[in-house]
């Protein structure tokens, strides 16, 4: 199978889509002319023109309120964050608006819409530009959270983010941009909603989602050295949680380890943590485990953002902590 | 511009003074506790809405505004019935109850909402627009909004953008002189407020929105320029409003005086003066006008008040177009 990079899954699906429905557009700062701050819509405005492929000013708040209003009115757009840092500034419009009209409405307005970006930290950014925003956004009802971990998920599940007609938070990652990984020709798309077991595995269950998942990868390689076998499940949909399949997985290892970059108060792994004890508590064996950045904003020093993150040492600790070794 | 005949003054006097009488239905049976929540009323503002509805194209054009807007809906074609019900909480209403009074929408009628949040609605409505033009449907959407969402930067953000895109909107400041108990004067360098277009290049200007006939003439010049691809103009309509900004307003911001001053050029009287000096209609016809007027807002107290509460389940199924979508469960 053919190998692309992570951005060019993201044009891909992008593009496709656009193809296929004329009402699709994609706004956003820099994604016309330049292409894209991190050359996620490379070639779109070639393909499709300015009509469909435009540039904005910066104003976070005005663009995601023009969007949601073309949504209102037929489009099903695709608004790019710069970053998710940046959808602060508009994140009145997709509270207040993207996420409750067909509530208000008495269901008869739906926001078809993307909002698609990098969330996370991304090197040695600082604080305002190291944060992840998933636990916010899927906190509210009417949103759907979406974050992939590899190429193939990207791909599949932002076409199905597109299709969909609720509106759709779609978290990407500088990080991840570059990564390569195997993705087919032949169009496919992957359901909203469903975690993917990314390793199989009978000690103990580590859930994650996005990019931090691959220091779970490496602590499992690692582990098993010792004879310890990990199942890793990547959520890949925050909201809605497919709360199944995490508890099937913790009813065969009956241990469960939640990797997650975010910081640690009332975050994902919180809520899996209250589902696990709530509905598998006779399966546990050991209290659960959460790994989180530290409870600080990011800071910028080499030594202390590398402190600050979870990374897949915490990760083998963690499991040896539920596996009382 | 429409002609505005003996038969556009017979409709302004009968549309406003039932807007009006609704209004005042909504006050008294908020004191009843039937409608709750806030309750921000349009008394003293109707001759904008009057003004909109002459020069509109209501096949096609649109309509949203913020959380005044009982009446716009009304305006637009859709039942008052539903818009009492909906106040009422009942299932009958515009948005089967789960709106309320700052929420109400109409797809069927192109009315977009009843948004809460000041501002929140100016870059929406230039997204209406932004789909208009998209589509090549040549529709005009009017986007009301107050005195005080024009400082929100949600203004500053949607202008630059809808006079960049020649967006055919027309944002029309309903200026009725306070956000809530603050005056302009107060909040604001100047009080010009039309002035902020300026700084857009956007087509700007004040207008006398307590003469239904000034603002059809504004509006039309405005909506033509928008429906020929020439893009938005920016319109800071001076009017009044007689209530308090919501139920609870003591009012004690401004005089009597000032409301008095007001209400002597008070839409509704302007129209009748003209009705009867150019004997368009007699007292008696006037009287007769009144009437159905009370006897319509009777009826719309009686649906609501006959109408049902909504299921517990419509809760759930209005939130996603999913139908199947997993909600966590709140009960044990």
């Amino acid at each position: 199978m053919r190998t692309i990079q992570f951005r060019e899954a993201i044009v891909e699906a992008m593009s496709e889509e656009m193809r296929a429905d004329e009402s699709i557009y994609l706004m956003g700062e820099e994604v016309a002319e330049y292409n894209g701050a991190y050359k996620a819509s490379k070639g779109m405005l070639d393909e499709f023109g300015e009509k469909r492929v435009i540039d904005t000013p910066i104003s976070e708040l005005g663009f995601t309120g023009i969007g949601i209003g073309s949504a209102m009115n037929g489009n099903r757009p695709i608004i790019e964050f710069m970053t998710f840092n940046f959808s602060l500034v508009g994140i009145d419009q997709i509270i207040n608006n993207a996420a409750k009209m067909r509530q208000m409405s008495g269901g008869q307005f739906n926001i078809p819409i993307v909002f698609r970006g990098p969330t996370g930290s991304a090197g040695q950014l600082g604080a305002t530009h190291s944060q992840a925003f998933e636990n916010w956004f899927a906190n509210t009802p009417g949103l759907k959270v979406v974050i992939p971990s590899n190429p193939y998920d990207a791909k599949g599940l932002l076409k199905s983010s597109i299709r969909d007609n609720d509106p759709v938070i779609f978290m990407e990652s500088e990080q991840m941009y570059g990564d390569k990984g195997e993705v087919p020709e032949e169009e496919y798309t992957i359901p909203l909603g469903k975690a993917d077991i990314k390793r199989e595995g009978t000690d103990v269950t580590i859930v994650s989602f996005g990019k931090i998942i691959k220091e779970a990868y490496k602590a499992a390689e690692e582990l098993e050295k010792e004879d310890v076998s990990c199942e890793i499940i990547d959520l890949r949909t925050v909201r809605p949680m497919d709360y199944d399949a995490i508890l099937k997985s913790v009813k065969k290892t009956n241990r469960l380890v939640i990797l997650e970059e975010a910081w640690p108060f009332g975050n994902v792994a919180t809520e899996i943590t209250y589902k696990v004890q709530n509905e598998a508590f006779d399966y546990l064996d050991a209290p659960i485990v959460k790994l989180n950045t530290a409870d600080t904003p990011a800071p910028y020093s080499p030594g202390l953002l590398k402190e600050w993150l979870p990374n897949s040492d915490d990760v083998i600790k963690a499991v040896k902590k539920v596996l009382y070794i | 511009m429409k002609k505005i005949t003996k038969k556009t003054y017979l409709k302004w006097y009968e549309d406003m003074l039932f807007w009006r009488k609704f209004e005042d239905k909504l006050a008294q049976v908020y004191i009843q506790q039937k409608v709750r929540g806030f309750l921000h009323l349009y008394n003293g503002q109707e001759a904008i809405l009057a003004g909109a509805l002459h020069v509109m194209d209501l096949k096609k054009d649109k309509m949203i505004t913020a959380y005044r807007n009982h009446v716009q809906p009304i305006g637009m074609g859709v039942d008052p019935k539903r818009v009492m019900a909906e106040l009422y909480g009942k299932k009958t209403g515009t948005s089967q109850g789960l709106g309320g009074s700052m929420h109400i929408f109409s797809k069927e009628h192109r009315f977009f909402g009843g948004h809460g949040i000041v501002g929140g609605q100016i870059p929406l409505g230039a997204g209406l627009a932004f789909a208009d033009k998209y589509f090549n449907t040549n529709a005009v959407t009017l986007c009301f909004l107050g005195d005080g969402a024009a400082r929100q930067g949600s203004l500053h953000e949607t202008l630059n953008m809808a006079t960049n895109w020649k967006l055919p909107v027309v944002f029309c400041v309903e200026n009725n002189g306070y956000a809530m108990g603050t005056s302009v004067k107060r909040t604001s360098s100047h009080e010009d407020i039309w002035r902020l277009g300026l700084g857009y290049e956007m087509p700007c200007g004040p207008v006398d929105a307590m003469d239904p006939t000034k603002v059809a003439e504004a509006l039309d010049e405005a909506i033509s320029r928008a429906r020929a691809g020439k893009g938005p103009t920016f319109l800071d309509l001076k009017t009044y409003r007689y209530r308090g900004h919501s139920m609870s307003d003591a009012q004690k911001y401004r005089t009597k005086d000032e409301v008095k001053e007001y209400q002597e050029i008070d839409p509704i009287s302007q129209v009748k003066k003209v009705l009867l000096d150019k004997k368009y209609a007699s007292e008696e016809d006037i009287k007769k006008i009144d009437k159905q007027v009370k006897d319509k807002v009777s009826e719309c107290e009686k649906f609501a008040d006959e109408s049902d509460f909504p299921d517990k389940n419509v809760m759930y199924d209005v939130v996603y177009e999913q139908e199947d979508y997993p909600f966590i469960s709140h009960k044990l």
